[in-house]
């Protein structure tokens, strides 16, 4: 199938309060969900018999700061049995009241469970429903968020220390 | 001391070992804890970020052309292969059209980068399963390979040779004769590595059977490369969805059924085999275009022209000065590395850097599969297992 | 006492420093402290085409406490310092330091939040090399500086102390 019929498909199933936004561009197609609906629209693309997504490819971040919402996830599919790719968006905000949260797609695709870790340590964003939520690739003691847009690239001595503050 | 007195009660518990992330075996800075009952091992559970340098930040903060020497370390076994998959994700992005001369040399050296990581592979998998032989065979052809890397930008492991619409440079005279000099010794040298390994009966018992990677566990998973294709599975990116003028070369998917070690390690020689059948037909069909697209916009115009064209100095001048703007976008574009899916994810803003580069590292989701296989070996099977996922720490910890 | 008799082929005089200077020079056993990229050249020096056992080196143990010279080949992370450092404590003395490749030296093209930039921030380095990765010929040349190093240090009279460096 080629990508803007699986677009038209999610459409005619999800409608258009779940399914926001379809992007073309250099013969790919990106659809934006509801962050609320991720794992129904991800369930969905897995098991259905003409879409059949059983490869997750990666699951990503990017920092929008500082429009809104700040945060966009990034669900990259392929499906061996039909070799077609398609990418699925959803976006969350943060706020002080709620910190960027969105459910994780684990049991749907098994893989997405060390991409959530790493995405959830470099920016900050929590998955719902996660087996194993530990730091991934940043030393424990750090509590900084580095892929964010207003972390310094360098770092500071307070939040990325080259030691621990015990060792001294 | 009389029988009857309550004897002490026997406790059994497991035994936590650190495996890393200084170790001969793990192949770099990898750390694993490893549960074990006896020498069974009942779990594993990986700690990387040892070797994590800051790659997709560093990469939001350079231009697009920058940023290909970064690409090149970020998976340093098939450095040429890493720098062709940034650029080809870049023109699919920007729209730019290689020449096929182009993408004929890329094809050249993304297929030495295979047997240059294969072969390191080979090596290393051997000595951690006891045979030290193979490592220094291995290590002479590498030689060869890195003289040919040389030859062709300079640098042995890093060469930082192809270019956003093309390559640095054309060939040096007597570079093809060399490649073909190669391709026909290579298919002898493998047959001295498999005389050594494929029927030694102390390899069989130490391979076959041992790290059983089911084929929807693979899938699930996320695994690809040679792990996948000793599971069953025959999807090879090159096949599927060809980039750089695959689709005119004439070779076969490596693809096993035994699902353990060994058929990893049948699958990887096989692919060294098909990737010498790659160079060969590529030598033979070269063709004699220019090496690098024209669109002054975005391309760097060819070195001779910007000592005589004011136009060409000028283009030159501003993409090195501001950087290549490319139109709002993303893109994610995968090719076959050695270990798998090598995919590159670039979001751009019309400025002159990414916004946002994400690297989807093959040895990354493939490490996910170690604890499933791990389950149940021994712990010098567990080194086995482990060498055969084939990591580089600088992909998996970017 | 004088000599009075020519003195044969067979006997050498010189005094004990050089001569455990000699000794320590021609069998220094490194650990291959294989980070990075820089790991895959000192592999290759290690092997027959630029082979380092002609220096009496090619005995490289994983083990710190059998080890005498610490090559730090490829990039130190904030994360790995505590190892290296430990690593660094259990080898016995007399023990070098050298550090090869750009991102040992100075954190080479790697200035952000996540490497250290240049391990002599807490090692005492001896030799630096540089390059990314420096070659072969470069690495050995190296530690033919090294090795005219430590000839000329004061080992008897003065034994040196290695330390770790204090935290900044």
């Amino acid at each position: 199938m080629n990508q803007e019929s699986i677009g038209e498909k999610l459409l005619a199933t999800f409608g258009e309060e779940t399914i926001e936004e379809t992007v073309l561009f250099q013969d790919q197609v990106s659809v934006t969900v509801s962050a609320e609906a991720i794992v129904a629209v991800c369930r969905f693309l897995k098991e259905d018999s003409e879409l059949a997504f059983d490869f997750l490819s990666f699951v990503g971040g990017v920092d929008r700061y500082p429009a809104t919402p700040r945060f966009e996830l990034i669900y990259q599919l392929y499906s061996l049995k039909h070799n077609h790719r398609f990418r699925v968006k959803a976006r969350v905000d943060e706020s002080e009241e709620n910190p960027a949260s969105i459910d994780s797609v684990v049991e749907v695709w098994p893989t997405a469970n060390w991409h959530e870790r790493e995405t959830a340590e470099m920016f900050g964003i929590t998955f719902n429903n996660h087996p194993d939520p530990r730091k991934l690739l940043l030393p424990e003691h750090w509590t900084a968020h580095p892929l964010r847009k207003d972390f310094p690239l360098e770092g500071t001595d307070e939040d990325t220390p080259d030691l621990p503050r015990e060792q001294g | 001391m009389p029988d009857g007195a309550a004897k002490e009660e026997r406790r059994v518990e497991t035994l936590e070992v650190n495996i890393g992330p200084h170790h001969p075996s793990t192949h770099g800075v990898f750390r694993a804890v490893v549960e074990l009952d006896g020498e069974i091992v009942t779990d594993v559970v990986p700690h990387l970020g040892y070797l994590h340098r800051g790659y997709e930040k560093t990469c939001e903060n350079k231009h697009y052309h920058n940023v290909i020497p970064l690409a090149e370390r970020c998976d340093y076994m098939a450095a040429s292969g890493n720098s062709v998959a940034y650029c080809l994700a870049v023109e699919r992005l920007a729209g730019i059209e290689v020449p096929e001369r182009a993408q004929t040399v890329r094809v050249i050296m993304a297929e030495l980068s295979r047997i240059f990581s294969h072969l390191f592979w080979l090596g290393t998998h051997a000595h951690d399963v006891g045979a030290m032989t193979p490592l220094f065979y291995c290590l002479r052809e590498r030689e060869e390979i890195m003289n040919m890397f040389e030859l062709t930008a300079g640098g042995r492991l890093m060469p930082n040779y192809v270019r956003i619409g093309g390559l640095a440079r054309d060939l040096e005279d007597g570079f093809l004769e060399r490649i073909r000099a190669f391709t026909e010794t290579f298919d002898r040298r493998v047959d001295d590595y498999e005389a050594l390994l494929t029927k030694n009966p102390i390899y069989i018992d130490r391979t076959k059977g041992i790290g059983i990677l089911p084929t929807e566990d693979a899938v699930a998973l996320g695994a690809s490369g040679p792990v996948i294709r000793g599971s069953g599975v025959a999807w090879d990116i090159r096949k599927s969805e060809p980039y750089s003028g695959y689709d005119k070369y004439d070779f076969d998917i490596a693809v096993e059924d035994g699902c353990d070690v060994y058929s990893r390690y049948l699958v990887r020689i096989r692919e060294m085999r098909e990737s010498n059948r790659i160079l060969r037909q590529a030598v033979d069909t070269i063709e004699e275009t220019p090496i690098r697209a024209v669109k002054h916009s975005l391309v760097f115009p060819p070195q001779h022209e910007i000592y005589d064209k004011t136009a060409s100095l000028i283009h030159h001048f501003m993409l090195v000065v501001e950087g290549m703007k490319i139109a709002p976008g993303e893109i994610y574009h995968a090719i076959e590395s050695p270990r798998g899916e090598m995919g590159v994810y670039i979001v751009s803003d019309g400025g002159p850097q990414p916004y946002r580069l994400k690297w989807r590292g093959p040895a990354f989701v493939n490490l996910e599969a170690l604890a499933l296989m791990s389950r149940g070996a021994f712990l010098s099977d567990f080194i086995a297992i482990l060498s055969s996922v084939d990591i580089v720490l600088a992909e998996v910890d970017r | 006492m004088g000599v009075d008799r020519p003195l044969t082929d067979t006997v050498y005089v010189t005094d004990l420093e050089r001569m455990i200077n000699w000794a320590r020079k021609s069998s220094m056993w490194p650990l291959g402290f294989g980070l990075a990229c820089c790991a895959l050249e000192m592999i290759a020096t290690f092997v027959s085409r630029y082979d380092l056992s002609r220096f009496g080196m090619e005995v490289a143990r994983p083990s710190p406490r059998q080890a005498d010279l610490m090559i730090v080949a490829g990039t130190a992370s904030k994360k790995m310092l505590p190892a290296i450092l430990r690593i660094y404590e259990q080898m016995a003395e007399p023990r070098w330091v050298i550090a090869m490749g750009a991102c040992a030296c100075t954190g080479g093209i790697y200035k952000n939040y996540a490497v250290i930039q240049g391990i002599d921030r807490h090692l005492p380095v001896d030799v630096y090399i540089p390059g990314c990765p420096p070659r072969p010929e470069s690495l050995l040349e190296g530690i033919l500086q090294l090795h005219a190093k430590v000839m000329k240090e004061p080992s008897f009279r003065n034994p040196r102390k290695t330390r770790i460096k204090a935290a900044p």
